[in-house]
């Protein structure tokens, strides 16, 4: 569960990133965040993975009170959570097979561990054929189901995908899409941030948009970009 | 850290030279390249030392005894002599054999036929533990009962006293100097390679790997790639300073030099140096590089 309690996170000088955010991300739902360009999304997602620390409020992510959290304990709360970027953030000298693997490997799985849940996480993905492809012999579309078997491989409750189909045909961005609600089926939250209206609208789930720093809406299915 | 993912580390760690070929080649050469210059300069040094300190084993002081002495009582003197602390060793010689010498190095002239031994002193030639005490090891045998006169070259063993002492001193700072570039060089070759890498750095960190799991494998690469290029160093040292002797040996003119053999007293010091500096180089340029790129 992700929980924000009167969040202010503000760097320094000039207006606040975010002022005052509350909002609460249950288990196993399916939300959208959007909202303009520095309209605080990113601010979001930092604080979500322990990158940056609230101002005043609170922020509650899996378990984990991230006002108090140790520096020790922030790589144990990231596994909790898997993030998915518009540019895919590949390794481009590993196989999309070690890309896999080398999630479990840092966090300490063992061989035959990695050996069993990697060929699954690709076929979940549908790369089941391609693992011994470089990401860059692949199609952006493929590049980031790879993201998200990464993202996916060391079974996290939850999922942030950073406009995951920034750099996608409509196409390709509705298969990624679908394959999100796939893994929201499976029992995953999902937090998808993103621009494309469109889609947005298409899939029909909880949106909260937020502008200037505050949740200006929080509701199903629609949103109004005035 | 589990202990079963300690093999897996220090594998990746290996792994990361060969993924990474040319920034590994780049950081060994460097090694090389810094450690033969240290190297090559310490050993220079080194060999001038030792034939300086050659050089000036061979002033000695002559110690002439009083005339109206005994023959007894001039072999006593020795006993002396050989109790001062500065003292290495003294050599007894006749009266009778200082003329024969004397003559025998005037090509037996014979102008000389008619000097008679009664005419020299018996005299000690005395060889000293540290000639920069010369003056007051003179001073004490002077003061000895029977000894009549001294007659040491201050001068020139000063003179190699002052020569070896500057050599010293420029040789520690060169180095020293050498060092601190090396390290700086090499530690900037393995930022370099570092910086290469720092998406992967970004996404272990994402994916929620800790610290030490992060920085192991980068230490491990680190420290090997010090490692190998410090034993190729030591290698290569080895092989041209052996051909350098060799060739320098092989001209007549230049036979007045003596090197040191590089098996001999160089061997194990620079064994060691060069093992010690590639092991510091490689794990604190890595660690230190590192740091930097953690902050994700």
């Amino acid at each position: 569960m992700i929980e924000f309690t009167d969040v202010v996170k503000s760097y320094g000088h000039g207006s606040p990133a975010l002022n005052g955010v509350s909002m609460q991300i249950e288990d196993g739902e399916f939300c959208f965040l959007v909202g303009p360009s520095g309209s605080g999304k990113s601010t979001i997602i930092k604080l979500i993975s322990g990158e940056l620390r609230p101002t005043s409020g609170t922020v509650h992510v899996n378990g984990y009170n991230l006002e108090r959290i140790r520096k020790r304990e922030i790589p144990y709360l990231r596994r909790t959570t898997g993030v998915v970027f518009q540019d895919f953030r590949l390794i481009a000298k590993m196989s999309v097979y070690d890309n896999v693997a080398f999630a479990m490997r840092v966090i300490g799985a063992k061989e035959r561990e990695i050996r069993d849940r990697v060929p699954y996480v690709l076929e979940l993905v549908g790369l089941e054929n391609k693992a011994k492809r470089l990401p860059g012999e692949m199609s952006g579309g493929e590049q980031q189901r790879l993201a998200i078997a990464r993202a996916l491989v060391n079974n996290p409750s939850t999922i942030i995908a950073d406009e995951p189909t920034g750099n996608l045909d409509p196409a390709r961005s509705f298969e990624i899409m679908s394959l999100l609600q796939e893994i929201n089926n499976l029992g995953t939250t999902i937090l998808v941030v993103t621009h494309e209206k469109d889609l947005v609208q298409l899939f029909s789930k909880r949106v909260i948009v937020i502008d200037d720093g505050i949740v200006v809406s929080d509701g199903e299915g629609y949103y109004d970009e005035d | 850290m589990k202990i079963n993912n300690l093999g897996y580390l220090i594998k990746e760690g290996f792994h990361g030279i060969f993924l990474h070929g040319f920034m590994s080649f780049a950081a060994i050469c460097v090694t090389i390249a810094c450690l033969l210059i240290v190297g090559s300069f310490s050993i220079i040094a080194y060999n001038l030392d030792v034939m300086v300190e050659k050089l000036n084993q061979t002033s000695e002081i002559m110690v002439y005894i009083d005339s109206s002495l005994s023959d007894a009582e001039a072999r006593s003197v020795g006993t002396k002599i050989n109790q001062l602390d500065n003292v290495q060793n003294s050599v007894f010689v006749t009266r009778e054999e200082a003329l024969e010498k004397f003559v025998n190095d005037h090509d037996n002239n014979a102008a000389f036929n008619g000097v008679q031994a009664q005419d020299l002193r018996h005299r000690y030639v005395v060889t000293l533990e540290d000639n920069t005490l010369m003056k007051q090891t003179d001073n004490q045998l002077k003061s000895i009962p029977g000894v009549a006169k001294t007659n040491a070259a201050y001068e020139l063993a000063e003179g190699f006293t002052t020569i070896q002492n500057v050599l010293n001193i420029a040789s520690i700072a060169l180095i020293a100097m050498l060092l601190v570039i090396s390290l700086l060089i090499i530690s900037n070759t393995i930022k370099l390679a570092m910086y290469d890498r720092r998406d992967e750095i970004a996404i272990m960190k994402m994916v929620g790997a800790t610290n030490s799991f992060i920085r192991l494998p980068f230490i491990v690469e680190g420290f090997t790639l010090g490692m190998i290029g410090a034993i190729l160093a030591f290698g290569l040292e080895w092989v041209l300073y052996d051909a350098l002797v060799e060739r320098i040996n092989s001209v007549d003119a230049l036979r007045l030099f003596e090197f040191v053999p590089f098996t001999g007293d160089l061997m194990v010091p620079m064994l060691i140096t060069f093992g010690a500096a590639g092991l510091f180089v490689g794990i604190v340029g890595s660690w230190t590089s590192i740091r930097k790129f953690m902050d994700v």
